[in-house]
């Protein structure tokens, strides 16, 4: 799978700029039905067990896989999210890229706070998952569209 | 239509989620225990979540308003068996599920709503 895509527009992120040398494979899901969310979070529980995760850092991948995806679904109209396998030379890890061409988030810090919603959610989905995650970088442009890049490393 | 079910117990029902839940699967069951609450006059709810691997915001919200649906209604919810993977991933999310009486496994729930009503 190469880096163009069907129908989401992809925007450059510094966490995606460093990982692309780290890629070892790349798998690509849609992301438009609460069944494809279902379908993901399946995916990266097979990835995390695959690369050894321990439990706890699995249920956190794959929970803030859910929130993203969940979002990219809700604000974004739907999308598609990358899996990528990443070795850094001294360990293994696992990077998901969600793209949509959707509204585009206004500020982004705003967006991360706990609490804050513009869908009548808890506001946690967001801001959390970046406390479960190693790596989490955002790149969006209203009116175009939004990137979330989240890595989590074996340990 | 894909549901769960729901059992009846005396006055109390009890839910096993045994499936990954998508969105709305979850809001669905919401529905249907506030609706049997009312239906069956139940004073109790048991939420077995033992097999879930993941709790979400979304599933964790669906939770809370159904305790919160339920104590209007004059029923007591207490959700019984969580992993701890799933404890400490719900932490750090930022869930507290406030106002939700937890149980370590059905029995010590069980005991923890008979205490109450019988």
């Amino acid at each position: 799978m190469s880096d163009a895509h069907t129908d989401a527009v992809l925007f450059e992120t510094t966490l995606l700029d460093s990982h692309r040398q780290q890629r070892t494979a790349r798998a690509t899901l849609r992301l438009r039905s609460d069944e494809d969310v279902v379908g993901l979070r399946k995916q990266v529980r097979e990835r995390a067990v695959a690369i050894a995760l321990s439990l706890v850092d699995q249920t956190k991948l794959v929970t803030a896989a859910s929130e993203l995806a969940r979002n990219t679904i809700k604000y974004g109209g739907g999308g598609e999210v990358h899996l990528d396998a990443l070795d850094d030379g001294m360990r293994k890890g696992i990077g998901l890229l969600f793209v949509d061409a959707g509204q585009g988030i206004p500020d982004i810090d705003m967006a991360l706070r706990d609490g804050y919603t513009t869908g009548g959610g808890l506001g946690l989905g967001f801001g959390g998952s970046k406390r479960l995650v190693d790596e989490f970088d955002v790149d969006s442009r209203p009116g175009e569209g939004t990137a979330v890049m989240i890595v989590k490393w074996k340990r | 239509m894909e549901r769960i079910p729901i059992l009846r117990m005396g006055d109390l029902l009890l839910v096993t989620i045994q499936v990954d839940m998508h969105d709305r699967l979850a809001m669905q069951l919401q529905d249907d225990l506030t609706e049997r609450i009312v239906a069956d006059g139940a004073k109790g709810v048991l939420i077995d979540i033992s097999a879930l691997d993941l709790v979400d915001s979304f599933i964790g919200r669906m939770i809370s308003n159904t305790a919160a649906m339920a104590r209007v209604l004059d029923a007591s919810t207490v959700v019984v068996g969580m992993q701890p993977a799933v404890a400490i991933t719900l932490v750090e999310l930022g869930l507290t599920l406030h106002g939700v009486k937890t149980a370590l496994n059905v029995e010590k729930g069980m005991s923890l709503l008979g205490k109450r009503y019988r």
